[in-house]
């Protein structure tokens, strides 16, 4: 990998820890309403597997779903950050025109197949966007990230089976993040090695370090090798650590301050800046300079339009539930 | 014009649509190699094989939620679900995501797929093989819900539903799956929306869907032997509901009886009366009547079943009632 991809990616994984700060102190100023998770910590997952995807250029990317925690995933395929701000403000130029909101970021553009509340729904998703791309004889793959608390889910199990049967091309993230909203995974899950549990379906997996953006980028290129050349689906699972509460309403009183230390020494921006700067790719001065250049990008541009944007007409509330122009030949009505 | 049985036209439809789309698959439980459980697929899965008409595991949930995924990456598939009381298993699928993604992406994806599923009554089925649920999907913002009642709907329905852009439920009948009736033999569509007048008259409105549309046209063949003039309408889409030929059937007749196999509280019989109130209140002769079962879950016991479930007695005793005549 060239320097200046390298470089690109730690100022990428800057850009996020930002953004969703920036969220942070948006919802306590109350301009974001609902629920908000954010990713603060778990930034080398996304980044790292979506780096080998294909991203970033439009109908032609990998179809990629994530849950709630989605605003990373968004941005990494190709959403305007301008645009998931937006969203999150719940405004007319959101990503999701303000229909959806924090948990629902949806860039059909780049094929960003959505942010789902339901833990577990976006597996049985993935696996058809995966089936479609099959059918269709594109060489495309679907990727779904979720966590380890989603593998407690029927869909879990139903999806590997299918998936893994009809050799969908779907590649399965799981971000293993060790908690379950606020229960931890020794109390909610039999078996701790997530990778493990597909072995029960046949399906091939694997278990990375995911703090280490080199490390999951390794395993990722390796997963979307394997699930893009035909070999059916794989199941990744990347060790990582989210330092905010599971939403902004969770005080963490499930954890102790020793263990978020303990994760905290492991942050991936951490490990991946001492890597380059070691190596002598970038230095202390020009991270400063990034992180004044996405400070200002982020209030200057992303949270001005956000303000600015027009909230949502109310004539417009029953736009979008049914085809809006549907064809008087299948719909009728009848009498007519 | 050809005598069609229910399940040969809906195997029609799933033809001529996968011939002309290749888009066009079927999913679920029993409907390729062994050839459907009510043979709506009959014969599918020798012509277009095993990637086309795909049997699926026991798994509701998922195997529509990969059906939904298809159909927001441009497939339209038609997904059958063995009884409607098994659709409980994939509400979350159905409800929280088909019904929901259009709208919660701002309109830039659909889930233009179709679940096909019995939902009704046959014999001695019991309590988890009788479910209706039609209330439960009509009363879901998101979803289009119709109820062919024939061979004519059930084939010009389907093929209307494979091409709309919108999820829609069809809701057939383990009864009606051998009903036959003369149907075209080109091509023709049936539209989602709107309800029909299957028998005119001038006395009194019987509404029914489904099933309860053959109730309704017994019953009404009953009152016409005691002069009395009843007019049977189809609702046949339950959702998006067709108010104005409730309305027009209401105050032409100024009395109105609905009948539905399901259980009354938050029914379609319901909805009707509050369609009928809000539209035509001051045409009405009479309080409106629901026919409907009995609040329990479904019996084994064969004279139990039959007495939880409305029959034609129950509709004509129903009409009497709103004409004052007991």
């Amino acid at each position: 990998m060239k320097d200046a991809d390298k470089k690109r990616i730690l100022r990428e994984m800057i850009f996020y820890r930002r953004f969703e700060d920036r969220t942070f102190e948006a919802y306590m100023e109350r301009k974001i309403g609902g629920f908000l998770h954010l990713y603060t910590g778990q930034e080398a997952v996304a980044t790292g597997v979506l780096e080998k995807a294909v991203v970033g250029q439009g109908d032609k990317n990998d179809y990629v779903v994530t849950g709630y925690r989605d605003h990373v995933h968004a941005i990494k395929t190709g959403a305007e950050p301008r645009k998931v701000m937006a969203e999150l403000y719940g405004k007319e130029t959101g990503s999701s025109k303000g229909r959806g909101g924090s948990m629902h970021i949806f860039d059909a553009s780049q094929n960003f197949m959505g942010g789902y509340a339901l833990v577990g729904q976006p597996f049985p998703l993935a696996a058809g966007f995966a089936l479609g791309a099959k059918h269709k004889g594109t060489d495309q793959i679907a990727i779904c990230f979720l966590g380890d608390g989603a593998n407690n889910q029927g869909t879990f199990h139903e999806t590997m089976n299918m998936a893994k049967i009809w050799n969908l091309p779907v590649l399965f993230v799981c971000e293993n993040n060790q908690y379950a909203i606020g229960t931890r995974i020794e109390r909610s899950t039999a078996v701790l090695d997530q990778y493990k549990r597909v072995e029960a379906y046949n399906m091939d997996s694997s278990q990375h370090d995911g703090m280490d953006i080199d490390i999951v980028m390794e395993a990722a290129e390796k997963a979307i090798d394997y699930v893009r050349s035909g070999k059916g689906p794989y199941f990744l699972e990347l060790m990582t650590y989210r330092y905010r509460g599971h939403s902004m309403s969770d005080a963490k009183g499930y954890r102790t301050k020793e263990e978020e230390a303990l994760w905290e020494k492991r942050d991936p921006i951490k490990i991946y800046s001492e890597r380059l700067i070691k190596a002598g790719i970038v230095d202390k001065a020009e991270i400063k300079t990034w992180e004044k250049e996405i400070d200002d990008e982020i209030e200057n541009d992303i949270i001005k339009f956000s303000e600015e944007s027009p909230e949502p007409k109310v004539e417009d509330l029953n736009k979008y539930v049914l085809d809006d122009n549907p064809d008087p030949r299948w719909i009728g009505p009848l009498h007519k | 014009m050809a005598e069609t049985a229910y399940w040969e036209a809906i195997k029609r439809a799933h033809d001529e649509e996968m011939a002309r789309d290749k888009m066009v698959i079927c999913m679920g439980e029993d409907i390729g190699v062994a050839g459907g459980t009510y043979k709506a697929t009959y014969g599918l899965y020798e012509k277009y094989g095993e990637e086309r008409v795909i049997d699926t595991p026991i798994s509701e949930n998922s195997y529509t939620g990969i059906g939904i995924g298809a159909s927001m990456v441009g497939m339209r598939p038609v997904i059958e679900i063995m009884s409607i009381n098994f659709a409980l298993l994939a509400l979350d699928t159905l409800i929280n995501a088909a019904a929901k993604i259009r709208y919660m992406s701002g309109g830039q994806l659909q889930c233009p797929i179709v679940m096909r599923t019995p939902g009704g009554t046959a014999h001695q089925l019991a309590a988890q093989h009788s479910a209706r649920l039609a209330r439960m999907f009509m009363s879901t913002s998101g979803l289009r819900v119709v109820t062919p009642r024939g061979p004519l709907d059930a084939y010009g329905m389907l093929k209307s539903a494979i091409r709309s852009n919108d999820p829609v439920i069809i809701i057939e009948h383990e009864q009606m799956y051998n009903l036959k009736e003369d149907i075209p033999d080109e091509e023709f569509f049936r539209p989602l929306e709107g309800a029909e007048v299957v028998r005119e008259g001038t006395d009194i409105s019987l509404i029914g869907y489904n099933f309860s549309v053959h109730l309704c046209l017994e019953a009404a063949k009953r009152l016409e032997a005691e002069g009395i003039s009843a007019e049977v309408l189809d609702l046949r889409a339950l959702k998006p509901l067709d108010r104005e030929s409730i309305r027009k059937t209401v105050e032409k007749t100024h009395r109105v009886v609905i009948a539905e196999e399901d259980e009354a509280p938050v029914g379609v019989g319901a909805e009707i009366i509050s369609v009928v109130n809000e539209e035509c209140f001051y045409a009405l002769d009479s309080q409106p009547v629901r026919v409907h079962a009995a609040d329990v879950p479904v019996p084994y016991n064969h004279t139990l079943e039959k007495a939880a479930i409305p029959n034609v007695d129950d509709v004509y005793h129903g009409a009497l009632k709103a004409l004052g005549k007991i």
